[in-house]
């Protein structure tokens, strides 16, 4: 086979990028969560100070992908490709962003005690950031088979969440001085709900690469 | 879409050297269709055999059938002048007669036997403006075609191919002399005549393919790899050659 080589250099390096998005993104979801457990303040203002860097790494995504549609008419897979980098950098993105939400929490919460122990949002960011790692890695090896396994991650995702809202609920029907910190932290599983569904958008995007189809894993 | 060229079970010889082996194809009236495929993959010489072009080049058989409307054209009761006045041709290189524009619209229809004045007057307009010229040269239809540019005698090749009220059209390679507006032009002119005419196109410019035909068969070898239509075989093809070939990393 003719390698295209300035192109397929190209293509590697989209790749490359989007990986080191899907870290970043992974970081800065657990980090937040980490902050959130201890109400780190600190750690908080850093992660919501990083996700420029996101905002900057799918604007690199979306130049190389232009040019290369500008200069390397691409079609067929090598276009699919391109198109599902810009997608992908924008879940990811979107993904930043919600983990960002998740810090702002911790900013709000400064100098509060915990209506609870945080054990089942660590775990529910636990299962979120394996499906970030997931995703990526479906890209990375186009396999289809594990971006439709994170549509089954997705349906344990949102199990979890449901029980981490009626947990809250009984917690601020009790006492309603709760409520104001039991929202946030029902916002806090609405953003890693989110996140997870973005990372389901991502195995979404893999099919349609590999397949040249739009499967819908997001029910 | 009914179709208007059926061709079955077509092998091609050039003497020792088999050029299309077992093409089985059914190409749809009032449409484009583009043939592509690298050099040698014997694309021309399908073309070719629809207007029964190879017939001159010496130690040339044919096996199969080639059916037009139905009627099989490799027959020995066809007529090959009138075969070539339904199925007309452009090639690569324009190539104007040297005589004045008018003349080369009007030389077919004389050709058939038409010499009144009026009726040629009608014939040389309309071609002229079936191939977007006829605003460009109207005042000067005595001028000599070898005086126009590039694209306009490309476009005049077409007017004079449209002449002869053709059925379809085969375009061999018609814009890969020209620059990009002259290409542009004559694409936008084979947009509107597909209303009109059965286009057949083989060109090397995958992206031409992509953005002026409904159906691309893909060829290589010989044979028929890929047919389908132009946006399934570019965007998703199914053989694994085709997507090698469009993508620029076929070798």
């Amino acid at each position: 086979m003719v390698k295209r080589l300035e192109f397929d250099q190209a293509l590697d390096e989209i790749a490359q990028r989007l990986t080191e998005m899907g870290d970043t993104v992974e970081k800065a979801l657990t980090g937040s969560i980490e902050a959130l457990k201890n109400v780190d303040v600190e750690e908080a203002k850093r992660i919501v100070a990083a996700d420029t860097e996101l905002n900057q790494m799918e604007e690199t995504i979306t130049e190389i992908g232009t040019r290369l549609i500008a200069t390397q008419q691409p079609v067929a897979k090598d276009l699919r490709r391109i198109l599902i980098a810009f997608k992908i950098s924008s879940d990811l993105e979107r993904m930043g962003d919600l983990s960002v939400d998740i810090a702002k929490v911790v900013l709000r919460l400064e100098g509060q005690a915990l209506i609870k122990p945080l054990l089942d949002l660590p775990r529910l960011a636990a299962l979120v950031s394996i499906m970030i790692r997931e995703s990526l890695q479906s890209y990375v090896d186009e396999n289809v088979d594990l971006a439709y396994k994170m549509a089954k991650d997705d349906d344990q995702v949102d199990a979890l969440y449901s029980q981490i809202l009626r947990d809250l609920v009984a917690i601020m029907s009790n006492d309603t001085k709760t409520i104001a910190q039991g929202m946030l932290l029902c916002f806090v599983g609405r953003y890693i709900e989110r996140i997870a569904d973005h990372a389901t958008n991502i195995g979404e995007s893999v099919v349609y690469l590999v397949t040249g189809k739009r499967p819908e894993l997001n029910q | 879409m009914n179709s208007i060229i059926e061709i079955k079970d077509l092998n091609l010889y050039y003497g020792e050297f088999q050029a299309l082996r077992n093409i089985s194809l059914e190409i749809p009236e009032k449409a484009i269709t583009a043939f592509i495929g690298p050099s040698g993959c014997g694309k021309s010489t399908l073309l070719r055999t629809l207007n029964r072009m190879n017939d001159m080049i010496p130690g040339t058989r044919v096996e199969g059938t080639v059916s037009i409307a139905g009627r099989s054209i490799y027959s020995n009761d066809v007529d090959v002048e009138t075969l070539r006045k339904r199925v007309g041709m452009v090639f690569q290189q324009a190539n104007p007669f040297p005589k004045s524009i008018y003349d080369n619209v009007a030389y077919g229809p004389r050709l058939h036997g038409i010499t009144d004045r009026k009726r040629l007057d009608e014939i040389v307009e309309k071609s002229l403006r079936s191939a977007v010229l006829w605003h460009e040269v109207k005042d000067h239809l005595k001028r000599s075609a070898l005086s126009m540019s590039g694209g306009q005698q490309q476009r005049l090749c077409i007017a004079r191919a449209l002449a002869v009220e053709p059925d379809i059209l085969l375009m061999d390679e018609s814009t890969s002399a020209l620059d990009p507006i002259s290409t542009l032009k004559i694409e936008e002119l084979v947009q509107e005549l597909k209303n009109r005419y059965t286009i057949v196109m083989v060109t090397h410019n995958m992206h031409q393919a992509a953005r002026v035909s409904q159906q691309t068969v893909f060829f290589l070898g010989g044979e028929v790899v890929e047919y389908s239509e132009t946006k399934q075989l570019f965007s998703n093809p199914t053989d694994k050659r085709t997507e090698d070939y469009i993508s620029g990393r076929f070798g």
